[in-house]
């Protein structure tokens, strides 16, 4: 949030600082460059030991076209070292002390990794259906990866990997690289899936599903829905029926309904019964009611039963979400007729919204850091790889926290959100650039054969960077 | 965006929490499985800290008058409770107090949740400290992390009543009136010695001296509790005589504070020289006080240490 005066807002933390051009917040991770909250952390370092001349091993000695390997030569990758995520705290990260003081000094070998082998998996929070499970996504046209499986409240995506970046034609890998850049810069992407939808994605804002953008997750599946509102419904209305591609709930044969007393209705559901009160399947999957291609809800009803029903009978039927609701009287023939929503009920519509959670879209950067790289930390490059499985070894991204996959290599994967501004890069071959981070105690970094002679004392950098405060500080 | 608070271990078994400004290594020490509860205890507490603190923030922000209104949050009422004792003599606002009240939330949830030897909670240089019988902490003080050789060292044992330490000085994270380059105070509380920090390490000024650059706190933080105060931006070098008289002026509030009670001892340091209150020699009971003592007395100043500016928050438990 840009103030008048060019103050930033930060909103990292609830602290909320007003951080002015110049400056850092309290917590010395976010500052203010220029009117823009930049995170102050080792890839921000990276780029002021390149401004300030420092050595740094180029990916690239002259502009041509990568060729594949990921470290030119035997040079080591190694742009700056520090101790654990918190540095570089220009005022000291209490961990960095210590360490001295413990005799413990702790190394990070900052870097840039080129991935060929990396891609996002994408968190689509909706009900809507986006397209079947395996259909391929586009983008511009282009294949860039396909969807997966059905989470809750959510649909998956799986994007990039190897296979899109380097085996499609040409174009399909410069395109699909473009895609995973902007994702993992946080920009917005618009991407189709063959026989679904188009859909905008922007990590951390919500997704935007042929055109509408989607508010809020549904606050459970129709069964549970009714579980959790079914106190409140009962002794209002009749019948509830909460609509939902996955598993529409009706109130009266539902559980929740039963121990409450609930009479039965002679509502008369479509779809397949599962469990009393519970209905797969109503209707196809689409981006009407629920997540189900309904426009009218009263299409998955059919007659109700004269036994039971009565002319009268009330019922409110809502999608799982509370967007999204009717009510209905039943008429001397037995046929619902709509009616406006009594005041009774509007509330518990409203508490279904209030519980949905916003519904956002997430992009996890997931990338192999098992290859040559390795070589720019270490002669020996599977003793990392070990000294990542033993824990010996924190892997971070951007100073952001990652999760190694287990199994072999540095697999890992991270929140995009987590990093700073513009963190991703790429090269022509096609393949993402991101920082990659390992911080290690010293006596394990040169056992597992490090580049010792590379380390840089961090009251160097410290310095340095104190230098360029108080120059700039200074009237 | 609101990033999570963080957690891991370190390589050592050290834990780090982190969220927002609030910064905490914590190391406990005993059985496995006490420790690790421990660890546990000192997570889950740490969860919604910083949101408590920032609900009342205004309040905190404010100074802590008599007749001010205490507030609601337990981390909250120990930093008010920590600064009230000084309120009518000075400024201070609970903030004052806020690194080693969160230190010493965290260290009781974790001595509440698991049986410890001892353990330490590290705020950025505030530490709260769990000692059982028998057991001790090594403190070593340093001024200057990049010339990494302690002037001070404290022992903090069981039987004393130290339970905290706390560092403060115009070098570290928060703005200082005074021109002190570090004030390490040990106390009850860590609470106790942040808040008492603050106000001796305000209290080493050479007021008027033409060699020190202030600026108002509000031009360089919109929000700080300070206002427009005016707040150490830079220090000059200054003579032997104008150190001395600096540090005389600190001291005198330490000394106060240690005769009400509120401290166990303070070292003062500015430009390589430092000074002690509340050394056995200075006339405390020797067997409960804590020892504290500087290496090489006066002459230990730094080559250059007429422009010893570097950071600060320098203060660590060792085993």
């Amino acid at each position: 949030m840009l103030e008048a005066d060019d103050k930033i807002r930060c909103d990292a933390c609830p602290v909320m600082c007003f951080i002015k051009p110049g400056m850092a917040g309290a917590c010395d991770r976010y500052a203010n460059q220029g009117g823009e909250l930049v995170r102050v952390d080792p890839h921000v370092l990276l780029e002021r030991t390149l401004s300030e001349g420092g050595k740094v091993v180029p990916f690239f000695d002259r502009p041509r076209e990568w060729n594949g390997d990921i470290v030119n030569g035997p040079s080591p990758l190694i742009t700056a070292i520090g101790a654990g995520t918190t540095y570089p705290d220009y005022k000291p990260a209490p961990f960095i002390v210590s360490s001295q003081i413990d005799g413990v000094d702790m190394v990070t070998v900052v870097t840039e990794g080129i991935y060929s082998y990396c891609g996002v998996k994408v968190k689509i929070d909706t009900d809507r259906h986006l397209g079947a499970e395996c259909s391929t996504v586009r983008a511009q046209g282009e294949p860039v990866g396909h969807v997966t499986t059905g989470e809750y409240g959510s649909q998956m995506l799986s994007l990039g990997g190897v296979n899109h970046l380097t085996h499609g034609g040409k174009k399909e890998g410069r395109v699909t690289c473009e895609t995973l850049l902007d994702l993992c810069n946080g920009k917005a992407v618009e991407l189709t899936v063959d026989g679904g939808v188009t859909v905008i994605v922007q990590a951390g804002k919500p997704p935007i599903v042929n055109g509408e953008m989607e508010e809020r997750m549904r606050v459970g599946c129709g069964s549970a829905t009714i579980g959790m509102f079914a106190k409140q419904w009962y002794g209002k209305v009749d019948e509830v029926v909460v609509v939902d591609d996955h598993i529409t709930g009706v109130l009266s044969e539902h559980q929740a309904g039963k121990v409450l007393g609930a009479r039965d209705t002679g509502v008369k559901i479509k779809g397949r019964r599962s469990t009393p009160g519970r209905y797969f399947h109503v209707a196809e999957p689409g981006s009407g009611w629920g997540g189900a291609d309904i426009a009218d809800p009263l299409d998955i009803l059919g007659p109700f039963n004269p036994k039971e029903a009565w002319p009268g009978l009330t019922m409110l039927m809502v999608s799982t979400t509370g967007e999204q609701h009717a009510f209905y009287e039943l008429d001397d023939a037995l046929r619902p007729v709509e009616a406006p929503l009594p005041e009774s009920l509007r509330e518990s519509v409203e508490r279904i919204r209030e519980n949905c959670e916003p519904a956002l879209c997430s992009v996890l950067f997931m990338a192999g850091a098992g290859g040559s790289l390795r070589a720019g930390v270490t002669e020996n490059p599977v003793r990392l790889t070990r000294s990542v499985r033993q824990a010996l070894t924190i892997v971070t991204a951007g100073g952001a926290p990652v999760v190694v996959w287990p199994g072999g290599g540095i697999t890992f994967m991270v929140d995009v959100t987590l990093l700073p501004d513009n963190a991703f890069g790429y090269v022509p071959t096609p393949a993402l650039v991101a920082p990659i981070e390992f911080t290690m105690r010293r006596d394990d970094y040169a056992a597992l054969g490090g580049h010792v002679d590379q380390i840089r004392p961090v009251e160097e950098i410290l310095e340095e960077r104190r230098k360029r405060q108080s120059k700039e500080l200074s009237p | 965006m609101r990033e999570p608070p963080r957690h891991r271990r370190f390589s050592d078994g050290r834990l780090h929490l982190q969220d927002g400004p609030i910064d905490l290594i914590i190391e406990a020490f005993g059985e496995r499985g006490e420790v690790e509860r421990a660890y546990e205890g000192a997570r889950e507490r740490f969860h919604g800290v910083l949101d408590e603190l920032c609900a009342e923030l205004a309040l905190l922000r404010s100074p802590a008058s008599p007749g001010s209104s205490r507030p609601s949050g337990p981390v909250a009422r120990r930093m008010y409770d920590a600064v009230a004792p000084f309120s009518r003599r000075a400024f201070i606002t609970p903030m004052a107090a806020v690194a080693g009240a969160v230190a010493q939330e965290i260290l009781g949830a974790m001595t509440n949740d698991a049986r410890l030897d001892r353990a330490y909670v590290n705020n950025g240089g505030d530490i709260a400290l769990h000692l059982t019988p028998g057991m001790s902490f090594r403190i070593a003080m340093i001024d200057r992390p990049d010339r990494p050789g302690a002037f001070g060292r404290a022992e903090i044992d069981a039987d004393g009543p130290v339970r905290g330490v706390a560092t403060s000085g115009r070098h570290g994270r928060s703005f200082s009136l005074g021109i002190a380059d570090a004030v390490t105070v040990l106390a009850a509380s860590a609470a106790q010695a942040d808040a008492a920090a603050t106000l001796i390490a305000n209290a080493v000024d050479l007021p008027g001296h033409r060699a020190i650059r202030r600026a108002p706190a509000s031009d360089l933080d919109p929000q700080s509790d300070l206002g427009e105060r005016l707040v150490t931006r830079h220090v000059g070098p200054l003579s032997p005589g104008e150190i001395d008289a600096a540090l005389a002026r600190g001291w005198r509030e330490a000394e106060r504070m240690r005769r009400a009670g509120y401290i166990g001892a303070a070292a003062l340091h500015l430009q390589g020289e430092t000074r002690i209150c509340g050394a056995p020699s200075l006339g405390a009971r020797p067997s409960r006080a804590p020892v504290l003592s500087v290496d090489g007395g006066r002459d230990a100043r730094a080559p250059n240490g007429g422009d010893a500016r570097a950071p600060m928050r320098n203060l660590h438990a060792c085993h």
